[in-house]
């Protein structure tokens, strides 16, 4: 295949690295014994022969840095924790994956939940904590089964449990379904919910380091963020470090989803670029060409075809001025409504907002109104300001990041697309055909053609 | 506190003037005892006993398939709280239902990304094609359909969940013939997860009891065909950057195979959907 060819120096076998999924595609990859023919369970004997205080610094020094979004360095968040306060230490997973775009840990977890089982042992070692938790979403129960066998098998094969070894670590872990609350994901929202509260986040500090799952010190890690240790621990900080830059080291998973070739997931070093992605995955689907996208979860601001070559890592996604959020790149075409997008991603952050405080319970509602009476061509042009004024209220005011989310639709879409907003005034109503934007409607298309 | 004959005639015509119901009925004393002895393993993998309270009500959940009044409080005896701390937490959290429900809960996703590749069609049609709204239940008791949120599903938009398992790439027509088999009893299989359960069953599983049924936890393979997209294409296995059609195998159930045979899925030189901004597949042209 020609076509193969001219792409060999860009091509998918040198721009992607899978590591995590590396061997999601064998049979029963969810096993032990698959996990361990994959050097499973190396990482954690490397990382018992060191001393804990060593093992943070090795992975402070190989630059790993959070998966969940904010992207702060998880050996850092290990450091913080205090050393011989005499209190119980805790480890709590965040799998409570609900970011609008955001499907990596849910394919993680059911494809190879081990990674995770083997990073919170190494974790827990480093903290000193013997009881970790992994708080999932419960609204995916084939991956709850999933957690529930690795936990088992972990225990049988004296991964979990007393003695863990013959190193003399003891670890206890607790797998905690949610009940449906995207507020959850909020590391204090979670903690409290863990706690068997209402899922509303905490005033910091103090932070979850000091004073956080029953007022111990606790580290919150996303499920990626600590699945990835062990990866880093078998075959080094160097070799870590030989991916992304400096500031973003390492391999991520790329969540590739809308109106693209081949949506799914793709793992490779950070600062690859969606052009890259799309270019090896096919494009947009035929025909069609991309009009805006997110670069990490409806929270981030989203991009439009300007930023294709913008590098998806820490820095480079922030300097365009976004965020790489959970790199669930949801990508839209131009059969697709940004007032429609941007109206249902703001409904879906007035139903979730907690209700605790004010600029975000009455802001979202309020936003809401305004984007409905857009959307359905009874706004008028004061209204874009005014939505501008109402998310600039909630932005950076409210009490938690979910605010700062529901303001980030807002502001972008206004920014690159405020003649589309304005149309809908003019024009009162929508000028888009929902059933374009569909996965079947150029299949519809064709069926016509060819009948 | 006393009630006069008087206000009780106002209560009987249905308006209420603030007075508190009377306590929740007790579960029958066989029930309580098996839930009591299942509370108990709950409780035992906290450090905290209070941390218990959200699998106790998806226990809860499983007996009577939704959160009674009795469940509350059988939550709030084991934990000891009081049954306003109980119904405080019931009711902020959505997968907790508060009045009965069907067997199957079929959830369509209708945020942003689903809706716009198909999902606010597909629940559209469901509820012309069922006769109930969301949050209604068939009145046969089967299914009880509602909008959700995002499910960590993106790449297999559009989704819909039943009981929490994955239906994966949905059509109308597919959507409507899984509500058709879960009303005829037919048996259904997720395109990831398991062979359906009750409701019941699944809020079991969701308090921390394992599936025990054989096979459960091995049905839907190691990955979804999107899963492995990444994977396949970085081993070599798939010609990259051709355009192929999105879902490859595994799609739904009534879709052609992925073959495209016909010109008409070349690469337009123009969008035809529009032509004020004419362009091609953006990874031949776009950018700059």
């Amino acid at each position: 295949m020609t076509l193969a060819a001219e792409i060999k120096d860009t091509g998918p076998e040198k721009l992607l690295a899978p590591v995590l999924s590396a061997f999601w595609d064998e049979d029963k990859s969810w096993t032990l014994d698959v996990y361990r023919r994959h050097d499973g369970y190396e990482g954690l004997r490397k990382a018992l022969a060191m001393s804990p205080d060593d093992l943070i610094a090795y992975v402070k020094d190989s630059g790993l840095r959070g998966r969940g979004g904010a992207g702060f360095p998880t050996g850092m968040k290990w450091q913080f924790i205090p050393q011989g306060d005499g209190k119980p230490h805790y480890l709590v997973v965040n799998a409570d994956e609900s970011e609008p775009g955001t499907c990596k840990d849910i394919p993680l977890l059911f494809a190879n939940p081990h990674s995770l089982i083997e990073g919170i042992v190494i974790a827990c070692y480093a903290i000193r904590s013997s009881h970790a938790f992994i708080y999932l979403r419960g609204e995916v129960v084939p991956v709850l089964r999933r957690l529930h066998e690795a936990v088992r098998e972990a225990y049988a094969a004296g991964y979990l449990g007393e003695n863990i070894l013959g190193s003399g670590l003891d670890l206890q872990v607790t797998v905690h379904a949610g009940a449906g609350a995207y507020i959850c994901g909020e590391e204090t929202a979670l903690l409290d919910s863990l706690e068997g509260r209402r899922g509303q986040p905490r005033l910091r500090p103090p932070f979850p380091a000091v004073a956080g799952l029953y007022a111990c010190p606790t580290v919150v890690n996303n499920v990626e963020s600590i699945a990835s240790v062990p990866a880093i621990l078998h075959k080094g900080k160097e070799w870590f470090r030989s991916m992304g830059s400096e500031k973003s080291p390492g391999f991520t998973l790329y969540s590739l989803s809308g109106h693209v070739a081949r949506p799914g997931q793709y793992e490779g070093p950070l600062g690859i670029t969606l052009r890259q992605l799309l270019d090896m995955s096919g494009g947009m689907r035929p025909g069609h060409r991309l009009k805006f996208w997110t670069p990490g979860g409806s929270s981030t601001p989203m991009f439009t075809d300007e930023h294709l070559d913008v590098p998806l890592d820490y820095e480079g996604v922030a300097a365009a001025g976004s965020m790489l959020g959970t790199k669930a790149l949801q990508c839209f075409d131009e059969t697709t409504c940004v007032v429609r997008a941007v109206t249902r991603w703001t409904e879906f952050y007035a139903h979730e907002s907690c209700g605790k405080c004010t600029p975000c319970r009455e802001g979202t509602y309020w936003l809401v109104q305004l984007l409905r009476d857009i959307e359905a061509g009874k706004g008028v042009m004061s209204d874009l300001d005014k939505l501008n004024d109402i998310a600039d209220n909630i932005n950076g005011k409210s009490f938690c990041a979910l605010g700062d989310g529901a303001a980030s639709p807002i502001f972008s879409s206004l920014k690159y697309f405020r003649e589309e907003y304005e149309e809908h005034i003019t024009g009162r109503g929508c000028p888009f055909d929902p059933a374009k934007s569909t996965v079947w409607a150029d299949k519809d298309k064709h069926a016509e053609v060819n009948a | 506190m006393t009630t006069t004959p008087s206000e009780q005639g106002v209560q009987a015509q249905g308006v209420s003037l603030g007075m508190p119901q009377l306590p929740a009925p007790d579960y029958p004393d066989d029930v309580r005892a098996r839930l009591e002895a299942d509370a108990r393993e709950v409780i035992a993998r906290y450090p905290d006993s209070r941390s218990a309270l959200l699998p106790l009500l998806h226990l809860v959940q499983s007996e009577e398939g939704h959160v009674t009044r009795t469940g509350m409080q059988f939550c709030a005896d084991m934990l000891d709280l009081t049954t306003a701390e109980v119904t405080a937490v019931a009711t902020f959290y959505t997968m907790y239902r508060r009045k009965p429900s069907g067997d199957y809960q079929v959830g369509v996703c209708t945020n942003t990304l689903c809706a716009v590749m198909g999902g606010d069609a597909i629940f559209e049609a469901l509820q012309d094609h069922l006769g109930v709204g969301n949050g209604e239940t068939t009145d046969d008791g089967k299914v009880t359909l509602e909008h959700i949120e995002c499910n960590a599903a993106c790449d297999f938009a559009p989704v819909v969940m039943v009981n929490w398992e994955f239906f994966d790439n949905q059509t109308v027509d597919t959507a409507k013939r899984l509500v058709d088999d879960l009303r005829a009893g037919a048996q259904v299989e997720p395109t990831r997860g398991a062979p359906l359960c009750t409701f019941k069953e699944t809020a079991r599983v969701l308090a921390g009891f394992p599936d025990e049924r054989p096979g459960a936890v091995e049905a839907g393979g190691s990955a979804g065909p999107a899963s492995l997209i990444g994977l396949r294409l970085a081993k070599g296995e798939m010609t990259p950057a051709r355009v192929v059609h999105p879902r490859g195998s595994g799609g739904p159930q009534d879709q052609p195979p992925a073959e495209h045979l016909s010109s008409h899925d070349a690469p337009q030189q123009t969008s035809a959907s529009d032509p004020a901004h004419p362009a091609g597949p953006v990874s031949e042209e776009e950018g700059e």
